[in-house]
């Protein structure tokens, strides 16, 4: 109102009251350095244990592992910083790729329109997941608790009305196959490594992720609206747009997981999905965000999905029984949760001195 | 420290011109009656103290007009234009700030991120305009030094601060965007005699560059040492609205002590 364009007077130069704070204490504040650590002692423990692991298509195949789960996971950190939770993240996968294959088929239309209309519909989806946990005040648990055995019900009964069984038809020999087979599921050679497009979109939605959660206005607002959703209305950041935009971007990368499961398989199980949305969470808080919202970053939610698809890998390449993944992943979230509480305390502690 | 007012205070504002005037204004919340017929001015350059014991409606008059909470009896003007606030940017954008005791700022974001919080410098437009982040962190540091609070590092999250220094923050930040009208909610509750002194020197600052300033409290003595008009509240309503020459300390203290209830209740237990 009244910002004069000339230059502040400068501050007092003293800094008697200044210190910066060592490298350690810099370090040990950022959200990801817990999963970092982690990631390097069970990469090396796998070197050891696994030969077979101690070869460079071994690591892509990891990445690819990662990637399945990493890109959801970016949106569900976001979201879970923002101070909310979607439990519908698993199987809007599958619902995407589903009404996709079915309305192609069925109207025999190019499964490029299928694809635009599988993702307005998806975008509704979150949409009205955020639009009824912002009306309601309802925790964002329960609400998408409700919509996650919605569509995990109407996968299964839709599917089986249309098709008479519970997977989709063949569609690789539809009009449309070959473009979105490109951008979703195709794959190249680097020297004797395939490395999965999965990969770098996975790379390229951390990018983003990163970009807007540290250097752009909504970022600064997905951290306000998760650490303290009063104050941040207070100062006119809009709660509601924020929280629904998060629960959109949510189904918008369960979208585009869906597009790739169903091109790289060309056929779909309307069963699929269903547990993947607590691997999300997992990969998010093993990276260091807090559940109770407010603190994390992406960097830290692509190291948790990659310890979560090195693993899942891993325990094969070593000939363990892979039953043994699961109590895995649990040691693994009960111990990120401990060290995420203890990063916390140090970061928030006053420091005196 | 009046350095960030004097450069920052609207130079149109002129001494004892109204700024929010309430006539009559009432709420309800369902069948609760919360607030009934509140007169209250505030004008430039003054500051208007709100007494009043826990439940008396200082909340709920804060939440008028900061836009929290619109009122459902009566009228509000604001620069002379009937208004009724439904979210707390209109109140921002009509340059009303609150600063709220409790809900002032996010403990776990830094400093400077919380000092541009929702007024955030961006360069380029759109969504993915990126953060002038040397700027901000720059100016909030500046600002900071100029109310005499000195952080070890602008990067660190504001929940290490003190209750004085976060309350200072929330308070450089309002007049840093301009505020004309500053809405104190019990600054000085939970804060010691050094940092309630720092918080009273501001107040008082901040009424000498010309904002109008609403100082909402139930310390009498906190409230006559820069007050130029008094209101006490009583369950929803005034029942004391006078001038600084009007009133004395002691009739203050005495009505916030519960008034004539209490004269009432000595003679009881003299009995």
């Amino acid at each position: 109102m009244s910002q004069t364009t000339k230059t502040p007077p400068s501050a007092p130069a003293e800094a008697s009251n200044r210190v910066t704070l060592g490298w350690s204490n810099r370090l040990l504040a950022r959200p990801e350095v817990g999963a970092l650590v982690a990631a390097i002692v069970i990469f090396v423990f796998f070197l050891i244990v696994a030969p077979a692991f101690r070869s460079p298509a071994s690591f892509f195949t990891v990445l690819y592992q990662s990637s399945t789960i990493g890109i959801v996971a970016v949106a569900v950190g976001m979201l879970m910083i923002g101070g909310e939770f979607d439990l519908s993240a698993g199987v809007i996968v599958t619902t995407a790729g589903l009404v996709n294959a079915m309305f192609c088929y069925q109207l025999g239309i190019n499964l490029i329109v299928g694809a635009v209309l599988s993702l307005v519909f998806c975008l509704a989806i979150g949409f009205l997941n955020g639009y009824l946990v912002v009306r309601t005040g309802i925790p964002s648990f329960l609400i998408t608790l409700g919509t996650f055995f919605v569509l995990q019900g109407a996968n299964l009964g839709v599917t089986k009305l249309v098709t008479g069984s519970v997977s989709t038809p063949n569609i690789n020999q539809m009009d449309g196959y070959k473009t979105l087979d490109a951008i979703f599921a195709s794959s190249f050679k680097v020297g004797s490594v395939t490395v999965e497009i999965t990969v770098l979109w996975w790379f390229l939605f951390v990018a983003l992720s990163a970009f807007i959660l540290q250097r752009t206005r909504i970022g600064n607002w997905i951290y306000a609206v998760g650490g303290n959703a009063d104050s941040a209305r207070a100062v006119g950041v809009p709660v509601k747009a924020v929280k629904i935009g998060l629960f959109m971007s949510v189904s918008f990368l369960g979208w585009f997981v869906g597009m790739h499961t169903l091109y790289k398989f060309d056929t779909l199980q309307a069963g699929n999905g269903i547990g993947n949305e607590f691997l999300y969470i997992i990969a998010a808080v093993v990276g260091g965000t807090l559940l109770t919202g407010g603190y994390g970053n992406a960097i830290g939610v692509a190291i948790g999905a990659f310890i979560f698809g090195m693993t899942s890998l891993c325990i094969v390449y070593a000939g363990w029984d892979p039953n043994w993944f699961r109590a895995f992943l649990g040691v693994m979230l009960l111990l990120a949760v401990m060290v995420n509480l203890y990063v916390k305390k140090l970061s928030t502690a006053r420091k005196v001195g | 420290m009046t350095d960030t007012l004097s450069e920052h205070a609207d130079p149109e504002l002129h001494s004892g011109e109204p700024l929010i005037e309430m006539k009559d204004v009432g709420k309800t919340y369902g069948a609760i009656r919360a607030l009934k017929g509140i007169n209250l001015t505030v004008r430039a350059g003054e500051v208007t103290c709100v007494l009043g014991d826990n439940g008396a409606g200082k909340s709920t008059l804060i939440k008028i007009m900061a836009g929290l909470h619109p009122h459902n009896e009566g009228t509000m003007k604001v620069d002379g234009k009937e208004v009724s606030f439904s979210s707390p940017r209109e109140s921002l954008d009509h340059g009303i700030a609150t600063v709220y005791q409790d809900l002032a700022v996010v403990s776990l974001m830094e400093v400077w991120r919380n000092f541009f919080l929702g007024s955030e410098l961006t360069s380029g437009r759109g969504p993915f305009a990126t953060l002038r982040i040397a700027d901000m962190k720059r100016i909030a540091d500046e600002e900071l030094r100029k109310m005499g609070v000195v952080v070890k590092d602008i990067n660190q999250p504001i929940g290490t601060l003190s209750g004085g220094q976060r309350q200072c923050v929330a308070i450089a930040r309002a007049v840093y965007f301009g505020a004309r009208v500053l809405i104190l909610d019990e600054p000085t509750a939970a804060l010691g005699v050094k940092q309630s002194g720092v918080v009273l020197k501001y107040t008082a600052a901040a009424r000498d560059a010309g904002l109008g300033v609403v100082f909402i409290t139930h310390n009498p003595h906190h409230a006559y040492l820069v007050g130029n008009h008094f209101v006490i509240l009583k369950l929803g309503q005034a029942v004391l609205d006078k001038k600084r020459a009007d009133v004395g300390l002691d009739e203050l203290t005495r009505q916030m002590a519960g008034g004539d209830e209490l004269t009432e209740l000595s003679h009881e237990l003299q009995k």
